[in-house]
């Protein structure tokens, strides 16, 4: 399947610590211009994943791969200075809480309008229409005071938007999403996920959606991966996870708590039989 | 009979000499053996209210009976309540001692209340909470964020409160985890007949656990759940 649509090509992944302990553990998969969501238990290797396709693995760990192509490029042996040139640009990354991920001390406009500095070069009056049209896209209101504003001035979900702005900015063609709503407020949560599909879908882009909350991301991607220590233990539709098979899958699927559960015990995971379970499925 | 009951309270946080009050006109009445909930978007109050009933936060006026006390407001809590009421908070690694083993940090408490039997208490509180007895003797960041919660639960499980007040206690887990946790609460109010005041942002989590729910809107109830 090597056509230009395809934007990622990974084939047995492995990502160690400097004592060769296998923190990812073999993993393939492929995306073109689709929405995927990535899911997990925290400690699965799914961020680590998602980072290694930015180049942002702290140089203690090891990457090895018998095939990593991002965009039709081996980014395996990239250096530092072709990262730069690949990041904000073609890809980029929106974060899992704003308060931290943004610059507090330096306004919004400035930080929406760095990836254009650095990518591109345009007259200061241009990237001004531009920052200013892109946090309008993102349904921020009044952009040209919000332009002004700093980090601590904004609510969590404007904060968000605003790292969705900084990220699209130079209409990349893969998004990747880390967690992007762990650290909003319930009722904010579905807004922002909405727009990330949105924005992306309009666009004609990739998205790689990571979480740990199956039910929510369902709805707005259309492939499912799913991880558990290291190993890629399922994929499928995101239409089919209502019947899936496997039982971790089956487990993510039905433990969030709702009003029909109430009196019930809510599904939890019978670790001991999955360790069972994935050690067969790697021999 | 109710455990809590709420007249017209009014919470302000102090800043200086600039007081700004952000719970209005609260009436509530939470009967024992209830799970209580209260829902509402980051910045409505909820966690203020919770609070107070902690003895964290004096600044309020209206009336509050507390487990057969009336409490006075700009006064902190004395004698049997401060071990009645306990809390559990959202992010369970802020409220461990990095430096001090689990036994350590679980058993100060015991020791100054002068119980003797302390090893045996905090075994049987490893066990309730489906712990393996060796963890006592690890540092809180040689456990999971869920394992710790865990923790976190039996620590103001060991003082036998009356009333366990919980401020979001699962949103700083998985999803999976989170299931875990609300089956453990669930089971420990049937064992231990608890009365439980649940402070959380999603409305799912809430409907799941809770008999008697409000919501809260910019300071104010602005709804009021009773669940069959």
């Amino acid at each position: 399947m090597t056509n230009n649509s395809s934007l990622i090509q990974v084939e047995n992944l492995h990502i160690s610590l400097e004592d060769s302990t296998e923190l990812v553990k073999g993993i393939d998969f492929a995306m073109g211009r689709e929405r995927v969501a990535l899911v997990g238990e925290s400690g699965s290797g799914k961020s680590l994943t998602a980072r290694s396709l930015m180049g942002l693995l702290p140089a203690s760990l090891h990457v090895q791969a018998n095939r990593f192509e991002l965009l039709g490029e081996a980014v395996l042996a990239y250096s530092q200075r072709q990262w730069l040139q690949l990041r904000g640009k073609q890809v980029s990354m929106v974060l899992q809480d704003p308060k931290y991920a943004l610059n507090p001390s330096q306004n919004i406009g400035r930080q929406v309008e760095e990836p254009l500095v650095l990518h591109q070069s345009l007259a200061k009056k241009t990237r001004v229409e531009k920052v200013e049209h892109m946090l309008d896209a993102v349904g921020l209101p009044n952009p040209a005071k919000l332009r002004k504003l700093y980090p601590h001035q904004l609510s969590g979900g404007m904060g968000q938007r605003v790292m969705l702005a900084i990220a699209l900015i130079n209409d990349p063609q893969f998004l990747i999403a880390d967690e992007p709503t762990s650290a909003l407020d319930h009722a904010v949560r579905d807004q922002v996920l909405e727009l990330i599909a949105s924005l992306v879908e309009e666009r004609n882009m990739g998205l790689l959606l990571i979480s740990h909350d199956l039910q929510q991301v369902a709805d707005y991607c259309e492939r499912v991966l799913v991880m558990y220590q290291g190993q890629l233990i399922d994929q499928l539709p995101a239409s089919q996870l209502s019947n899936a098979t496997h039982p971790y899958t089956q487990t993510l699927w039905s433990c969030r708590p709702n009003i029909d559960k109430r009196g019930q015990t809510l599904p939890v995971l019978d670790r001991g039989a999955l360790a069972t379970l994935t050690e067969g499925a790697a021999k | 009979m109710s455990v809590l009951e709420l007249k017209d309270v009014s919470i302000s946080h102090v800043q200086g000499l600039e007081k700004n009050t952000v719970v209005h006109d609260v009436n509530v009445s939470i009967k024992a053996g209830e799970c209580f909930g209260l829902v509402g978007p980051s910045g409505c109050g909820k966690s203020t209210l919770l609070w107070v009933l902690a003895g964290l936060n004096p600044h309020w006026s209206g009336g509050i009976r507390l487990l057969d006390q009336p409490l006075t407001p700009g006064k902190v809590f004395s004698g049997e309540l401060r071990r009645r009421v306990q809390m559990v908070f959202q992010d369970p690694y802020a409220s461990l001692h990095p430096k001090h083993r689990l036994r350590r940090a679980l058993s100060e408490p015991l020791k100054l209340l002068g119980y003797q039997d302390i090893d045996d208490r905090l075994s049987e509180g490893f066990k309730l909470v489906g712990l393996s007895e060796n963890m006592i003797d690890r540092y809180p960041h040689q456990l999971s964020g869920g394992q710790r919660q865990r923790v976190a639960i039996i620590r103001a499980l060991l003082l036998e409160p009356k009333l366990l007040l919980l401020d979001e206690p699962t949103s700083a887990l998985d999803m999976s985890v989170q299931a875990e946790i609300l089956n453990l609460l669930n089971e420990l109010k049937a064992k231990r007949d608890l009365t439980m005041i649940m402070v959380s942002h999603d409305p799912e989590v809430v409907d799941y656990m809770c008999d008697h729910a409000v919501t809260m809107k910019a300071g104010r109830i602005d709804k009021e759940t009773f669940y069959d």
